[in-house]
């Protein structure tokens, strides 16, 4: 019975990673921000490109969040996927010129910083007001 | 010529994500792949935002760019010590092949 049910649990697993890979995958080709690029601009298949590195990057955060054997490995990832959304936005400000989108790094950088030292000193043991 | 040298920091910002983030994909242990991403990840974010404040030059959206590149610097180092700490004091153990612990 026991069995049974984490084969179940490790099908179910494999079944949604196979969805982000798609997910991702898709993402990397089909292109979906073409839309909010100006097409005069210099430079623009770096920056197409660099989008589709930084989408690779946070795939292989996202793997070891679902996949960490342990609690610090999930935190590890948080981390780094929060620090990989502040290069996004300021390659979407350079593509799009709008300034608004480095307010959204800006206000990341900060929550991620404040979410991942909350999370330590969960993880320590210790209360939040110490 | 400041949009060809922007280029170039931000093409070398990718590749430092890149390789830091395969890091986090590969190592065996938390503290390995703390070592392996933070610095990588830092290095290669603070170097997108000053290609992108080259590029931009002194608009609001650069001065932004500048005041988080500061802030990362400032803050990201801090809170990998603080998760390496917490991540020691709760039980984790090393991988096998390591050769020594110092802080006990």
């Amino acid at each position: 019975m026991f069995k049974k049910r984490k084969g179940l649990v490790k099908t179910v697993r494999y079944f949604i990673s196979a969805l982000l890979l798609a997910v991702i995958l898709s993402a990397l080709l089909f292109h979906p921000l073409n839309i909010l690029m100006y097409p005069d601009l210099p430079f623009l298949n770096i920056l197409k490109r660099g989008m589709s590195i930084i989408l690779l990057s946070a795939f292989f955060c996202l793997f070891r969040v679902l996949r960490g054997p342990n609690a610090a490995d999930r935190i590890v990832g948080m981390d780094m996927l929060g620090i990989l959304i502040v290069g996004i936005c300021a390659l979407l400000s350079i593509s799009t010129k709008r300034s608004w989108y480095m307010d959204i790094g800006i206000a990341w950088a900060l929550q991620s910083f404040i979410s991942t030292l909350a999370f330590a000193k969960f993880l320590e043991g210790k209360d939040f007001d110490e | 010529m400041n949009n060809i040298i922007g280029v170039i920091f931000i093409t070398l910002g990718l590749a430092f994500d890149l390789i830091g983030c395969l890091g986090l994909f590969r190592f065996p242990d938390v503290y390995n792949r703390l070592q392996a991403s933070t610095k990588c990840v830092t290095f290669g974010t603070c170097n997108i935002l000053f290609g992108t404040f080259l590029v931009l030059g002194f608009n609001a959206a650069g001065i932004k760019c500048l005041l988080a590149l500061i802030f990362l610097l400032f803050s990201s180092p801090t809170s990998s010590h603080a998760l390496a700490r917490a991540a020691h004091k709760s039980g984790e153990k090393l991988c096998e092949g390591s050769v020594g612990n110092e802080y006990k």
